[in-house]
């Protein structure tokens, strides 16, 4: 009986203790996050997407809620590691560099299928085929403002 | 066997509601299978938080109600690990914690195939008195469950456990087999079963804005699952098999719920099993407990 007591006490502090500890946290501020460091080597991997995947169309270049759609997937799927303006993080590369704005549709649509499973992107495969063509066509929608990013990244 | 499981089940507790209160949760794209699996592994620093439950009937004895607690945390891209706290009521008798299991789940190929293999290994420290039905194996059959908790508990067992996941996706429809070998670690025979699944989200397009309701966000499928016999008389005979609609609900809040009713095939078989869970996903989360630490800014 003492030692189910004993554990019941022990588990009641910890809940305590983690209970402030993560609320404490959520009263922080976002923690700043470090600009990544440009390496070509990272985006190595869109060359690497086969031609008759890189000549696939984007069957959703004219839909107009495509890109809209894909902001929303962007930021439920990508954003934790990517930034939440695909600015990138050390965690995953910037995807407003001419690298990515520049690549096919099919090659961005390649790699988010397959993912860079040794570099810790996972497969995206299990996003239906059209929400995947959502999300290239709202990477490509940053294309503007590509080269500003790469004035910010490129910098030593 | 109770140290333990008391320790783990602190840790569980202490993890779950660090997490429930952490501001990052993630919309998950989870699949709707409470028994097969598919070859998509967690993300990487990623936490999901399951609980499940299974209400079964049992001729001739009392229905049942077992239930486990999951964290399922992605390692890296292609190893996701996860631990298990299993417990069980059984109607007219008690309650009681029946084991933990580890189970680890490994991709093999770098890229997407037309067929994905994922090799899947655990551990499981149970007693006899396990109800879980995760998985059904060898020869079990209804009336295993007619022993009385009392008596079953006293039953205890290591296990391994091992599966070959053979998936495909292919026009939004997911398809899966699993093929499982199953060996008790005190010189039981390696006992062998199946399960197959197949899913596909009711839309497949997303919606521009946020929604609750969405087609998108359902997912829907069959799975059927059964034993293989074992390693002196592998087969059908003497053995117990399931078919189960399955349903899935992904919340934008990041939380998903899963129902499935399942229905015995043969008289080895329980008439009818209920099942359903919640599980919702923390993004971020090795970034958090690092930032908890004092780690990275």
């Amino acid at each position: 009986m003492k030692s189910i007591v004993a554990a019941l006490a022990v588990c009641a502090s910890l809940l305590a203790v983690s209970v402030v500890l993560a609320q404490s946290g959520n009263t922080e501020q976002r923690p700043v996050v470090k600009a990544p460091k440009y390496d070509p080597a990272i985006y190595a991997e869109l060359q690497k997407a086969p031609e008759k995947a890189r000549n696939r169309g984007n069957p959703l270049a004219n839909d107009p809620d495509a890109v809209a759609a894909g902001a929303l997937l962007f930021r439920q799927h990508c954003a934790e590691c990517h930034g939440h303006a695909a600015e990138g993080s050390p965690k995953a590369p910037s995807l407003l560099v001419p690298e990515v704005q520049e690549a096919a549709p099919g090659t961005l649509f390649w790699v988010i299928t397959n993912g860079v499973v040794r570099r810790k992107m996972p497969v995206w495969s299990k996003l239906p085929e059209p929400q995947r063509w959502q999300l290239v066509r709202y990477i490509k929608s940053l294309g503007g403002s590509a080269a500003a990013a790469e004035s910010v990244i490129r910098k030593p | 066997m109770a140290l333990v499981g008391r320790f783990v089940l602190l840790g569980f507790v202490s993890v779950s509601v660090v997490s429930l209160f952490t501001p990052k949760p993630a919309q998950a794209q989870e699949n709707p299978y409470l028994v097969a699996y598919d070859h998509y592994l967690e993300e990487p620093g990623n936490l999901e938080i399951e609980y499940f439950s299974t209400f079964g009937t049992e001729r001739g004895g009392n229905d049942f109600h077992a239930f486990w607690g999951e964290l399922e945390y992605g390692v890296t891209a292609w190893w996701t690990t996860e631990l298990y706290l299993d417990g069980q009521t059984t109607f007219n008798d008690s309650t009681l914690f029946t084991g933990f299991r580890w189970e680890n789940r490994f991709r093999v190929l770098k890229h997407e195939h037309f067929i994905n293999p994922v090799l899947y290994v655990e551990y499981e420290n149970k007693n006899g008195a396990d109800k879980l039905l995760k998985e059904v194996e060898g020869h079990d059959v209804e009336s295993d469950f007619l022993v009385s908790n009392d008596v079953a508990q006293k039953e205890h067992d290591h296990e391994i456990e091992l599966k070959l996941i053979l998936s495909s996706t292919f026009r939004g429809w997911n398809f899966t087999e699993n093929t499982l070998a199953a060996k008790n670690l005190r010189n039981s025979p390696w006992e062998f079963g199946y399960a197959l699944g197949a899913s596909r989200p009711l839309g497949l397009k997303a919606a521009a804005k946020r929604c609750t309701l969405c087609r998108q966000n359902f997912v829907a499928g069959a799975e059927m699952y059964g034993g293989l016999g074992d390693r002196h008389s592998f087969g059908l005979h003497e053995t117990s098999h399931y078919f189960a609609p399955v349903i899935a609900w992904n919340l934008p809040s990041g939380w998903t719920l899963r129902v499935s009713p399942g229905f015995g095939l043969n008289d080895n078989s329980h008439r009818f099993l209920m099942r359903w869970g919640v599980s919702r996903e923390i993004t971020g989360f090795a970034a958090m407990v690092s930032r908890l630490l004092g780690g990275r800014k």
